[in-house]
Order: C-alpha cells, then sequence, then structure tokens
C-alpha cells in the first residue's frame, strides 16, 4: 500500500516534468536567453562604472541575481501555468480521481517547480561563464537558497493557480505580485545604493533575502547576514507551506 | 455477505440557493448494469462528483465496495472508474503516456499488458503513439473511457459516454462496456439516449430536483407505468383528448393501456364518438414514455 502511494506521487512529478520538458525550448531555453541579455546589456553598460562590495566587477555581482530571478519566476510559471491549464482545460480532473493525498499532490507540483527553476537557473549560470569570472565562496548557501526560494515560488505558483479562474487573473497576479517583488529585489543593485527609505522598504520584500542570501554563497559578502535571510526565507516557506496545504486540504476550487 | 458496489444514504449537497442533492438513498449491488436518469439539473453529475470525490457533499454517506469514500478515499477510488462527461485531454502526451501515467496515479507500474487490451478493444491500437491534439472527437471519447479502466476498477460509471459520438462507434463501446458487465463490473450509467438505457441497464433510478423520484428494474418500469400504447391518426385529431388520448405534436393521438384486452373497447369509444382512423399502431411502452410520465407525476 504504502509503496503504491509512493508510485502515485512519483508518477504526478514525473508527468509535471515532462511536461515542461516537452516544450523545453519555450520554459528552459526561453528564459535563459531572456537573462543573456539582460547580462549582455547591463554588463556593457555598466561593468565599467560600477563595482559592488569594493571590489567585485558589476556583471559579476549581476549573475546571481540573474540566476535567482530566473529560478524564482520560473519556479512560480511551472506550477501556476500548469493549474490553470489543466483547471481551464478541465484535465484536472485526471489528478483529482485518483487516491492521490493533497500532501503527495503538493509535493509533487511544488518539487516539480523547484526542478525546472534550477534546469533555468544552472542554464544562466552556464551561459554566464565565458563572460564573467565568478567565484562560488560557499556553495551550501547557493544550494539552500535556490532550493528553499524554488519551492517557495513553486508554492505561491500553487496558490494563484487555483486561485485563478482566468489566464489573465494570473497574469495580474504575475504582473504586479511576483515581477516587481523580484526586481525590486536587488537583482540588478546592491540595496546600500538605494536611500535610507528604499532600504527600509527592501527589507520587507522577502525577495530580496532570497537573493542576497544566494548571492552570499558566490561572494562571500552580502547586504544583510545570510542568517537572517536564511530565518526569513524560511519562515516565508513554512507559512506558504501552510497556506497551500490549507487550500488543498479543503479543496478550494478544485473539488466544489 | 458482500457488500453493495455503491452505497449512498441521505446525501445532500447544495450550490448557493441550488438544492443539487436533496437526500438521495440509493445501493447498486455487484455486478449490475445500473442507470440512473433525469433532466438536466437533476443532480446525477452532482451525486457522481461526490462519489468519485470531485465534489464534497454537505451531508451523508457515499461508499464504494464499502469504502467511504471521505474517511477512506483511497481504497475508494481504487475501486472507482469515471469516465467524464466533458471531453478532456492532456494537451501534452501521447495517449499511450497518458495511460501510463493515470496506471501510476493509481499506483501501478508495468501496465502494458492491460494497456495494449484496453486500446484493442476500444480500437485505439493504431493510434498509442498519437498526440491526443491529433485524434477526433470520438477517439478521444474512447480514450477516456480507456483511462477510467487502467487500473481495473470493479466499479465503472459513466456519464453520458455517447453524446456527440457517432453510431459505429456507439454500437462498439456498449459492446466493450456489456463485456466487462459480464466480467463481473459494475457499471452506472448516465445518458439522455433512453432507448440505451431502456436495452442495457437491469435497474433504474430517476432523479429530479435532487431526488430519487423512481427506483426499480427496467421492466417493472415500463410495466408499472403502461405497457401497450395504441397509436391512431385521426381524420379530427381535435376529437383525441375528450376520448382520454394524448395528442403528440406529430397529429398521433395515443392510448396508454395496461392490456391487449383493453385495444377492443378504445376502438368501441372511437367509433361511438365518430372518430375515423385513417392510421394505426399497436406498440410496447418504451422507457421515454415512462420517463416523461414519471417526470410529470413528481
Amino acid at each position: 500500500m504504502h509503496e503504491a502511494r509512493l508510485i502515485g506521487f512519483r508518477t504526478l512529478l514525473y508527468k509535471e516534468v515532462l511536461r515542461f520538458w516537452k516544450v523545453g525550448f519555450q520554459t528552459v531555453a526561453a528564459p535563459v536567453l531572456n537573462a543573456l541579455l539582460f547580462l549582455l546589456i547591463f554588463s556593457h553598460v555598466l561593468d565599467r562604472h560600477v563595482t559592488v562590495y569594493g571590489d567585485v566587477a558589476y556583471t559579476a555581482f549581476l549573475v546571481p541575481g540573474l540566476v535567482m530571478m530566473s529560478l524564482l519566476q520560473n519556479a512560480f510559471a511551472n506550477s501556476s501555468s500548469s493549474l490553470i491549464q489543466s483547471k481551464i482545460t478541465g484535465n484536472i480532473i485526471f489528478v483529482l480521481l485518483p487516491p492521490l493525498s493533497y500532501r503527495e499532490f503538493y509535493a509533487a507540483y511544488v518539487i516539480a517547480s523547484m526542478l525546472r527553476g534550477l534546469f533555468v537557473g544552472c542554464g544562466v549560470l552556464l551561459v554566464s561563464f565565458p563572460f564573467v569570472d565568478l567565484p562560488i565562496a560557499a556553495p551550501a548557501w547557493v544550494l539552500v537558497f535556490a532550493l528553499i526560494g524554488g519551492a517557495i515560488l513553486g508554492s505561491l505558483g500553487v496558490i494563484a493557480g487555483i486561485w485563478a479562474d482566468k489566464f489573465d487573473q494570473l497574469a495580474g497576479f504575475q504582473n504586479f505580485l511576483i515581477m516587481p517583488l523580484t526586481m525590486l529585489s536587488g537583482v540588478f543593485y546592491s540595496i546600500h545604493s538605494l536611500p535610507q527609505m528604499w532600504q527600509d522598504v527592501s527589507h520587507i520584500n522577502p525577495f530580496f533575502f532570497m537573493i542576497d542570501g544566494f548571492r552570499y554563497g558566490f561572494f562571500g559578502q552580502s547586504d544583510v547576514s545570510p542568517w537572517l535571510s536564511l530565518g526569513v526565507v524560511s519562515v516565508c516557506f513554512v507559512l506558504l507551506a501552510v497556506l497551500t496545504l490549507a487550500m488543498l486540504a479543503r479543496g478550494y476550487k478544485l473539488r466544489a | 455477505m458482500t457488500c453493495p458496489a455503491l452505497r449512498i444514504v441521505s446525501a445532500t449537497k447544495r450550490y448557493g440557493t441550488l438544492q443539487a442533492l436533496a437526500g438521495v438513498d440509493l445501493e447498486v449491488a455487484q455486478g449490475e448494469f445500473f442507470g440512473l436518469l433525469g433532466p438536466n439539473g437533476a443532480g446525477k453529475t452532482t451525486l457522481i462528483s461526490a462519489l468519485s470525490g470531485l465534489v464534497r457533499p454537505d451531508g451523508g454517506i457515499f461508499e464504494v465496495m464499502g469504502h467511504n469514500v471521505v474517511t477512506d478515499y483511497r481504497n475508494a477510488r481504487r475501486k472507482l472508474g469515471v469516465v467524464p462527461q466533458e471531453l478532456v485531454f492532456d494537451p501534452f502526451f501521447s495517449v499511450r503516456e497518458l495511460l501510463r501515467i493515470q496506471s501510476g496515479y493509481f499506483g501501478i507500474r508495468g501496465n502494458d499488458d492491460w494497456i495494449d487490451e484496453i486500446l484493442a478493444n476500444l480500437d485505439l491500437t493504431a493510434k498509442a503513439g498519437a498526440n491526443m491534439r491529433m485524434l477526433s472527437g470520438g477517439m478521444k471519447r474512447r480514450v477516456l473511457v480507456a483511462q477510467a479502466l487502467v487500473h481495473r476498477p470493479p466499479v465503472i460509471v459513466l456519464d453520458e459516454p455517447t453524446a456527440g459520438v457517432d453510431v459505429e462507434l456507439r454500437q462498439g463501446l456498449w459492446q466493450f462496456i456489456r463485456k466487462l458487465n459480464r466480467d463481473g463490473h459494475t457499471i452506472v450509467l448516465t445518458t439522455h439516449y433512453l432507448e440505451e438505457a431502456e436495452a442495457l441497464c437491469g435497474r433504474i433510478a430517476m432523479l429530479k430536483a435532487g431526488r430519487v423520484v423512481a427506483l426499480d428494474t427496467t421492466e417493472n418500469l415500463l410495466r408499472r407505468f403502461a405497457s401497450h400504447a395504441l397509436r391512431v391518426r385521426l381524420e379530427r385529431p381535435e376529437n383525441a383528448s375528450a376520448l382520454g388520448a394524448t395528442l403528440s405534436d406529430s397529429g398521433w393521438a395515443e392510448f396508454a393501456l395496461e392490456r391487449y384486452e383493453d385495444v377492443e373497447p378504445a376502438l368501441a369509444r372511437l367509433r361511438e364518438a365518430g372518430g375515423r382512423i385513417l392510421e394505426m399502431r399497436l406498440g410496447e411502452a418504451d422507457l421515454e414514455r415512462v420517463f416523461v410520465e414519471v417526470m410529470n407525476r413528481a
């Protein structure tokens, strides 16, 4: 019986991974290209004019931010787009009819989102190597923030995908919440370059802590302590996981 | 003692102001071919959805092969295969991929022998590698049936499976479903094609406004609500109602008779009233007339 449950969960995870892999040109290659364009443009314009943390070149500073931004956005896109497509086309019933628990449902969608985020993140990192000499001072921090960040955005994607009834509602969630929070999280700048008020505002943006902690893994330096960032993102993840699991347990917008 | 295939006790469900299920009690024995009939909005799909876990009932007990669909949902869902009403599919996968994935959801690996058998029975073998988007509507409908069968459920629910399906496919589908029933599977069918229900179902429940308004064997329902029908086309059809007949839109007057012996008195009444018969037919009552009668009385 336990093995049957494990097969059910693994099959849903496999299906979710296969779904984005089959359209990998759109789901993996395109975001890598987008990040590469950001890198080429910003590094060309700013690399000779800006240094960060004393002596870190701007292009080197930018790459971890771009990697994490791409990872987060794609983790969100994976679970949210899969769920809303399934809801609108009606094929969500193929996941709701089998004996899968809401915990297995959650874990499969979130892990698949994390995997897509990691694929894209690794892709961005790989295409950046020819342009920048990037140290990796503390790989464990890189991995921890990549995993928790992916899990947070994967959970947010599940919430958005379940909540939204139409594609434009999902686009609103993405454009008016996810995109501003990622763009204003220090991807392109150190918050020490901002006026005090905006530095304070950045400290209530959880995305800032994801990116800052991730960046610490590369340079061994960051705007705030990585332990503080880890604490903030861990609390965010736990809160979102509890909220998502509560929605799934109630069958909110899935089981009438 | 064997448990019923399906057991529903005092089922209630409300959507806003609409009472979709208003206290449904129903039992379907193992091995039955059972029909669930009713007009649109009667509660058929809500009942099926509550059985399969797609809808959370407000009250009542739902069991599949003795397993409660809420407290023992894993076992209940393993015993149930549902063919949904809507023509839904996942456009990312081929037919075989979909069936393997669906098997996996139910905890089954290495299910290709059974998948091949289902594909062959549903005439889908040649399309096993085709993407779902490439299939015709009828083929997509057959894949839905295949998906409901991959985990070999003892109870199969078909929610209007032949809606929009051509005659040839319909015949093939019923042949296969009959075979499954002969092999011991319990079949629950909802359909608007009453002649299908009459030909296939051993027992029928009729629902109206969330209540069971008739529940009996198909034979008893036909017998109880009028065994025979004398249909005549009259020179002056306007006299038909006065003689106790029902006048159809096509101009035929219909006398509902319990026995063949009632034919002569009906004709005598016509003669006495001076009615001139242009055409006459004598037929068995069909489920459609029973259905209309039950719905009017309820």
